[in-house]
C-alpha cells in the first residue's frame, strides 16, 4: 500500500508543548511512584526538577488500579539470599541474582511506609488471632515495631488493599508537589498524556534526550526534554488472543491497560532485551481470573480433576522425563504444566475445592469465626477482582458450598510477577560479576535511560511492594547519573513539527478516507486499531503459543507466524484515529506489535522448553541446561528492522 | 457492559470541576455524550470492570453488569465508599444477598504526611546501597553471603 503522509489538510493540527526537566518519570504505577517519593529526597536539595508522566490518573492507575489483597512481597524474618533462592526456582534456574539479591534488602522499608501512609495491613495477635488492618492499627505495633503481619505464604502478607494505590499515590503527589515548588516549576505532573517514543541524543546515539506523546484529552502534542528517564509503564496484556470471545476480552488477568509500551519503546531506542521469550500464564478461577493465592495458601483449599486426582502428585513422576529435577521445584509454570497434562487428555474440569477447605477450617470455628472467614474470602475478589465475585453471583457459587473450575489464562508478558520478561540493567555496584555492571543500577543499556518493576527482566516476584521498592532504586540511581553527569546537555534531532506529524498520522487517515464508504468500520485505505489489535492477536495465538494450541508452538511455526507479523507491522502504519481516543489505541497496539515480536523472536531462539506450562517448543520438548543455562537477550534495530539475538552468561551468585 | 451508566441518575458531573468517572478510568473508557450530556462506556470490550467509575461516581449512576460472553444474567455486585471502609452488596442470580464491610484506609484521604521523618538523602553517600531512609537510620545493608 502506498505510503501514509500527514499534511494537516483532514486533522486539526495540534498544539506543541514542550516541556524540560532533569528526571522524566514514564508511568504513574508502583514503580513511578517509588521513584518520585525517593528521588525527591535526594534530587530537591540539589536543584533537580522531576517530571511524572502518566497515560491515565496516577490515584489508579497501572497494575494496582483496583486494589490489592495481599502484598506478596514482604520478607520479614527471611533472608534476601531466601529469596533469591525462591526466585530462582520459581523461575526455573535462570534469574539475575544480584538484581533480585538488591530488591530483597530494599523491599521491606517500602511496606512500611504503605503502613505509616494508611495501608491497612493484617496482624496476628499474640493468642493467634486474625485481625483486619483497622483493628490492627487500634492494638498492635505496627510491622517496623515488631507487629506480627498474616502471612498466607512465606512471602505474602494479607491487607485491605482496595485503596492501596490511591495511599501510594498521595505519597508520590506530595513528593512531586514539593519538588515543583522547589524548583519553581509550573506544572510537573501530567496525567493523561501518552508517551509512545524515545528520543535520543543527536551526539550520542547511545543516551536518551526526551521522549514525546500526546493528551488524549486535548490535541496536544507534548515533548518532553529529560537529561534521563525512568521508564516503568507496566508490562503486555492482548497481545494474545484472550479466551473470551466479545466484551470478556477486557477482563485479563492482568490490567488490559498494560499495552507493552515499556519493552516497545525501550527496544526502539535500541535497549537491549532479556528472557523476553518468558511470559506469564496464571491459572486462575475460570472465566473472572480471581486469585488463587488465598485459597491455596491461607485456606489451604486442593485442586484435583474430575476423578478426584491431584494432577500434582499422579502427574509428577510422566514430567521428570523431560524436565528432570525441575519437576521437585514445582514452580508456577511446573503446576501449569501437570495440570494441562489432565486438561489435554479430557480429566476436566479442574476444580479447586473451596467448599471442602472452608468446611474443614469451620470444623473447629465458633459460628461468628465462620462468617468472618467467609468475610476474608470474598474479601480476597472484592480488594482485587471484583469480576470474579461477579461471575460467581451470576453462576450462583456460594465458595463454602460449591468447588469452582480453575483455567490457565492467555499470556502476558510481564518482569514482576511470576515471570521475568523485560530489559536487561546493570546491577547494585556492591554484588555481582563485573559483566552486569557498565553503569548505575537499574540503568538500561542505553545512557540515562532506566526502568524498574515490569521493566527490568530476569528479575521477577517483585509484585506491588518491590515494583515501588525498584522504582526507589532505580529513581536515586538516576539521581547518581545525573550528579555525575551534571554537564550534560542532550539533545535530540527530531523536529517538533515531524513529530507531530508522525504521531498524529492516524488521525489525518481517518480524515482523509473515512467518507469513502458509506461504513467507515470496513475501508480499503486503513485499519481501526481494534482490528489490528485482532490481528496481532491472532497471529500470537496461532503461531507464537497461545490457548490455541494449548501453549505449544515450534521453529517452524514460529517461521511461518514472522511472516504475517511483518505485513501487521507495515499495516500499523495505516491504523486510522476517529479521536484521541483511538489515538490512544493505535499506539498502544503498535507497541504490542513490538512487545510481541520480541517475544516471539526470542521464543525462536531458545531452542528448549525452559518453562513448561508456559509455552512448549514442540522441537525442543525438554529443558537443555547444557546449552540453555543462560539468559537470551536482544537488540531490535529499527532503522533495518532487524533482531539481533545472543546469550549472556548466568552467574549464581547464591547457593 | 460492562460498566453502565444509569439514564436518570447520571447529571454529567455538570457543577463540578471534572466529570468523575472520565477522570478516573485507567483505560480511558468513560467518555460524555456531547448530545445528552451523560456519560457512557465507549468500549465496552475494553473494560477490567475495576470498579473506580463506580467508586467515584457522586451520583451512584454507575454499576457493572458481568461481561454478557461468559457470566449469566442476573447477578450484581455493588460497593459503596465510606472515608475509610468499602461496603459491598453481592446479588446471586437466585435473588441471594451477601454484604460485606472493609476497612479500606487508616490515614485520611489527604491527610498523608511523607515529610514526618524529615530525612534528606546525603548525596555525598549516594553511591552506598540504600534508600535515603536506610541512609538516614544508619542501617547498613547486607551483601550475599557464602560462596555458591
Amino acid at each position: 500500500m502506498e505510503a501514509k503522509t500527514n499534511n494537516w489538510e483532514h486533522c486539526e493540527k495540534p498544539e506543541i508543548v514542550v516541556h524540560e526537566t532533569d528526571i522524566l518519570l514514564i508511568g504513574g504505577g508502583m514503580a513511578c511512584c517509588g521513584a518520585a517519593y525517593e528521588t525527591d529526597r535526594w534530587a530537591t536539595s540539589q536543584g533537580l526538577r522531576i517530571t511524572m508522566v502518566d497515560k491515565a490518573a496516577t490515584d489508579r492507575s497501572g497494575a494496582v488500579a483496583q486494589g490489592l489483597s495481599a502484598i506478596n512481597t514482604y520478607l520479614g524474618e527471611n533472608s534476601p539470599e531466601d529469596y533469591v533462592r525462591y526466585v530462582r526456582q520459581d523461575l526455573m534456574g535462570i534469574t539475575r541474582e544480584d538484581l533480585v539479591y538488591d530488591l530483597g534488602r530494599h523491599v521491606d522499608d517500602s511496606v512500611h511506609k504503605f503502613e505509616e501512609w494508611g495501608l491497612p495491613i493484617w496482624k496476628t495477635t499474640e493468642d493467634g488471632r486474625r485481625l483486619d488492618g483497622a483493628a490492627a492499627k487500634r492494638s498492635e505495633p505496627s510491622l517496623e515495631d515488631g507487629g506480627k503481619p498474616v502471612r498466607s505464604g512465606r512471602w505474602q502478607i494479607m491487607i485491605n488493599g482496595e485503596s492501596y494505590k490511591v495511599v501510594v499515590a498521595e505519597a508520590a503527589k506530595l513528593a512531586l508537589e514539593n519538588n515543583r515548588k522547589a524548583t519553581g516549576v509550573e506544572q510537573n505532573h501530567f496525567e493523561r498524556v501518552f508517551i509512545v517514543k524515545l528520543l535520543k541524543d543527536r551526539n550520542d546515539p547511545d543516551r536518551i534526550a526526551g521522549a514525546v506523546g500526546f493528551s488524549v484529552r486535548e490535541q496536544k502534542l507534548y515533548v518532553f526534554k529529560c537529561k534521563a528517564a525512568l521508564l516503568a509503564a507496566g508490562g503486555a496484556v492482548n497481545v494474545f488472543k484472550t479466551r473470551a470471545t466479545g466484551e470478556g476480552q477486557g477482563r485479563a488477568w492482568f490490567p488490559v491497560w498494560n499495552a507493552g509500551s515499556t519493552y516497545a519503546m525501550a527496544a526502539e531506542l535500541g535497549a537491549e532485551l532479556t528472557m523476553m521469550e518468558n511470559r506469564f500464564v496464571p491459572t486462575r478461577f475460570k472465566d473472572g481470573y480471581g486469585p488463587v493465592g488465598a485459597w491455596f495458601l491461607l485456606f489451604k483449599a486442593k485442586a484435583t480433576n474430575a476423578l478426584g486426582e491431584e494432577y500434582e502428585v499422579t502427574n509428577k513422576e510422566g514430567a521428570r522425563k523431560l524436565y528432570g529435577d525441575y519437576v521437585d521445584n514445582m514452580g508456577t509454570c511446573m503446576r501449569n504444566h501437570l495440570m494441562i497434562q489432565d486438561m489435554k487428555d479430557g480429566k476436566g474440569p479442574i476444580k479447586i475445592h473451596t467448599d471442602k477447605a472452608m468446611q474443614t477450617l469451620a470444623e473447629t470455628m465458633t459460628p461468628r469465626e465462620i462468617k468472618h472467614l467467609e468475610a476474608e474470602a470474598w474479601e480476597d475478589f472484592l480488594d482485587m477482582t471484583v469480576a470474579q465475585a461477579g461471575v460467581w453471583a451470576a453462576n450462583n457459587v456460594e465458595p463454602e458450598k460449591t468447588p469452582s473450575e480453575l483455567m490457565p489464562s492467555e499470556p502476558y508478558l510481564l518482569g514482576s510477577h511470576a515471570g521475568c520478561a523485560g530489559i536487561w540493567v546493570s546491577g547494585p555496584e556492591d554484588i555481582g560479576p563485573d559483566e552486569y555492571h557498565w553503569g548505575y543500577n537499574r540503568m538500561t543499556t542505553v545512557k540515562g535511560l532506566f526502568t524498574a518493576g515490569d521493566g527490568v527482566g530476569a528479575s521477577g516476584h517483585k509484585f506491588s511492594s518491590g515494583s515501588h521498592s525498584e522504582g526507589r532504586i532505580a529513581g536515586k540511581s538516576l539521581v547518581s547519573f545525573l550528579l555525575d553527569h551534571r554537564d550534560d546537555d542532550p539533545q535530540f534531532s527530531e523536529d517538533h513539527e515531524e513529530l507531530a506529524k508522525e504521531v498524529f498520522m492516524p488521525m489525518e487517515t481517518w480524515g482523509k478516507y473515512n467518507k469513502y464508504t458509506t461504513d467507515a468500520n470496513i475501508n480499503p485505505y486503513y485499519i481501526r486499531p481494534r482490528m489490528l489489535q485482532q490481528r496481532l492477536q491472532k497471529c500470537m495465538d496461532d503461531y507464537v503459543g497461545g490457548v490455541g494450541t494449548w501453549y505449544m508452538t515450534s521453529g517452524t511455526m514460529l517461521d511461518e507466524g514472522f511472516k504475517y507479523l511483518e505485513m501487521i507491522k507495515e499495516d500499523s502504519q495505516h491504523m486510522c484515529a476517529e479521536n484521541l481516543h483511538e489515538l490512544l489505541r493505535a499506539w498502544e497496539n503498535y507497541h504490542r506489535i513490538v512487545a510481541g515480536e520480541a517475544h516471539a523472536r526470542h521464543i525462536r531462539f531458545r531452542e528448549e522448553t525452559r518453562y513448561p506450562g508456559y509455552y512448549y517448543r514442540g522441537d525442543h520438548l525438554a529443558i537443555d541446561d547444557e546449552n540453555w543455562k543462560c539468559f537470551v537477550n536482544s537488540r531490535y534495530d529499527k532503522e533495518s528492522n532487524t533482531w539481533d539475538l545472543f546469550k549472556r552468561t548466568y552467574h549464581q551468585l547464591v547457593s | 457492559m460492562p460498566s453502565f451508566v444509569i439514564t436518570e441518575k447520571c447529571d454529567g458531573c455538570m457543577g463540578r470541576d471534572k466529570t468523575a468517572c472520565m477522570y478516573i478510568c485507567p483505560h480511558d473508557l468513560m467518555a460524555l455524550n456531547p448530545d445528552t450530556r451523560k456519560g457512557f462506556n465507549q468500549e465496552p470490550e475494553q473494560c477490567w470492570e475495576c470498579y473506580n467509575c463506580v467508586k467515584i461516581c457522586p451520583q451512584q449512576a454507575i454499576e457493572i453488569r458481568c461481561y454478557a460472553d461468559l457470566a449469566p444474567l442476573g447477578g450484581s455486585v455493588i460497593p459503596m465508599m465510606g472515608s475509610d471502609t468499602i461496603m459491598w452488596t453481592v446479588k446471586f442470580r437466585n435473588g441471594n444477598l451477601k454484604r460485606f464491610k472493609f476497612p479500606n484506609r487508616t490515614v485520611a484521604a489527604g491527610q498523608v504526611d511523607i515529610y514526618s521523618d524529615s530525612f534528606t538523602g546525603d548525596v555525598s553517600k549516594i553511591k552506598e546501597p540504600g534508600f535515603f531512609t536506610h541512609q538516614a537510620r544508619g542501617d547498613s545493608l547486607p551483601t550475599p553471603s557464602g560462596n555458591p
